[in-house]
């Protein structure tokens, strides 16, 4: 695998900033083939998918429960005062519900996952790079690509679609709080108001998403570290860099994708 | 005489405008204690990664058993990286894995030995290097010096039949200095290995070498036996080893 080299200078002037862009480019492709040539590659890195799963779970954990009670309670106070305008807080539920599904319970755990996670990839490959470590595994006739890149970006696509559903979860829980403090409403009926407004047409598209996020996140993270070089500077210039590319990516794919979604299913709109 | 084991021929490697090998050849045969000399910067540790394919270089060749192992296929690299230890300069140890699992690495993957085996492998490799106490700490816990002995134990660990070290005694005190030259010796006595071995270490050099080249700005500018080299004319040579010969 040949990948072309990033010059970075701080004096860079724009020509080398989008040269800079196309290289990037044209490297995360061909990391990208090489991701799945190498995915069903014998033997498979279980112990360590496992591993980084376990990891990622804990690492974000904390900070993903406290984002997704939040998020629920503050929409749904929000919507209360706009709903009332049009006489409908007979929707609250079902509206709140279908934003958080829909939208911004995938989005803001990818872009909380990648703020967290993208960074902390970004920075232990790079930094096994340039300390050598890499090319140690090399030599000693082992696949580090295999052994540190696959299984991490295994290990995001498979935990972020759970972390999802489990934000989404809580989100609503908040919700429920959030209504219950200004209206009075049984939980059974926020429940079944929840539940007969949402179909497999909202939660489907929006899982799939999360499982492109989860990938952005830890592909662009293990991009970014397995290409650094420059000692210690170049692994604080991973880990930033790959924040900011995973956020940008997860918000372009978001786009088409919900563009995709309704262009082929109408009827999901 | 036999055909040698490592053989390298007109090998060139430059980075973009900075040339670093300029046509380098040597023989290096099954046994050799081969020693490089050069000062900082010359493009040692190029030539060995070039040698283990960490490197491509840009002209020459390098054979090994008379196989050119230039743009061999990936499982040939692999099949051949598995009988070769490289101890690099910077130890390159794995931050996130104790010492044992740093030297069970290797071992485990590579290789179909019981845990046993490997276990007694490990206490036995390390009591070599000195570190038998050390077996459980993380790299961070290391000394300087202790990280170059584990990531020594780590490459011989596997008893490979070429050995490339990137100074192995450098940052080392004497006496350790001394020991590490003198097990260099003995791994080479008995499993028959044959090493390069790049260092400034003059003392080591002695105990270790039957042969030496100095590099020079990409350039081999001597070749001998270390007393050749060190009752040599040539003013650059003189001027490399004066420290030590003054000491004498
Ligand atoms: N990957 C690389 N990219 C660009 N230049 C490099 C690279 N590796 C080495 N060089 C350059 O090649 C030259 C030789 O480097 P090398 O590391 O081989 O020196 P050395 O002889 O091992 O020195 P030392 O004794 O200090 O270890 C240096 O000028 C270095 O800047
Ligand atoms: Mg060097």
């Amino acid at each position: 695998m040949d990948i072309p080299k990033i010059k970075y200078r701080r004096d860079a002037a724009f020509v080398e900033k989008l040269n800079n862009f196309f290289t990037n480019i044209s490297g995360l492709t061909i990391f990208n083939i090489e991701f799945f040539k190498q995915l069903f590659s014998l033997p498979i890195e279980i112990e360590q998918i496992k591993k980084h799963m376990n990891e990622l779970g804990v690492k974000t954990f904390s900070i993903v429960s406290i984002m997704g009670i939040i998020l629920g309670f503050v929409l749904a106070l929000q919507s209360h005062p706009v709903l009332e305008r049009f006489g409908a807080t007979d929707f609250l539920p079902a509206t709140v519900a279908l934003t958080i599904i829909r939208e911004l319970g995938p989005i803001l755990t990818a872009l909380i996952f990648a703020g967290r996670v993208s960074s902390g990839i970004g920075a232990e490959i790079s930094s096994m790079r340039v300390t050598e470590q890499i090319d140690a595994m090399e030599v000693s006739a082992i696949n580090p690509f295999k052994y540190l890149v696959v299984s991490r970006v295994v290990a995001t696509t498979l935990i972020l679609p759970i972390l999802s559903i489990y934000v989404i979860m809580l989100s609503l829980l908040g919700a429920f709080v959030a209504v219950i403090m200004t209206d009075n409403m049984s939980f059974i009926y926020f429940k079944n108001a929840v539940v007969s407004s949402i179909t497999f047409g909202d939660l489907i598209p929006a899982l799939v998403k999360t499982v492109f996020f989860g990938y952005i996140v830890g592909i662009v993270g293990a991009y970014k570290g397995y290409t650094a070089d420059g000692g210690t500077e170049g692994v604080g210039r991973a880990s930033t860099t790959a924040v900011v590319m995973a956020s940008l990516l997860i918000l372009i794919v978001d786009m088409i994708m919900v563009k995709l979604t309704i262009w082929l299913w109408p009827t999901l709109g | 005489m036999s055909k040698p084991l490592i053989e390298i021929v007109d090998l060139k490697k430059s980075f973009e405008n900075l040339t670093v090998l300029n046509g380098i050849s040597i023989d290096v045969f099954e046994g050799d204690n081969f020693v490089v000399f050069g000062q900082s910067g010359t493009g040692k540790s190029v030539l060995l990664k070039c040698i283990v394919g960490l490197l491509q270089p840009d002209g020459g060749d390098i054979l090994v058993n008379g196989e050119s192992i230039i743009n061999l296929s990936s499982d040939k690299l692999s099949e051949f990286r598995k009988s070769l230890g490289f101890l690099f300069q910077g130890a390159a140890l794995y931050d996130s894995m104790s010492v044992r699992e740093n030297l069970e690495f290797p071992l485990k993957r590579n290789f179909d030995f019981t845990q046993d085996e490997i276990d007694q492998k490990v206490i036995s490799t390390l009591s070599m290097v000195g570190l038998e106490e050390s077996v459980d700490k993380m790299p961070s816990e290391l000394s300087g010096g202790m990280r170059k002995r584990i990531g020594l134990a780590r490459s011989i660990i596997t008893e490979p039949k070429i050995m490339l070290y990137d100074e192995p005694t450098t940052g080392l005190d004497p006496i350790t200095s001394k020991e590490i030259s003198v097990l260099i010796l003995e791994l080479q006595k008995k499993l028959n290995m044959t090493s390069i071995v790049v260092t400034h270490d003059l003392l080591c050099a002695e105990i270790i070498a039957n042969k030496a080249i100095v590099l020079h700005n990409g350039d081999i500018i001597e070749e001998g036996t270390i007393d050749e080299l060190t009752s040599s004319d040539n003013k650059l040579l003189r001027n490399f080893f004066s420290s030590e010969i003054i000491k004498e």
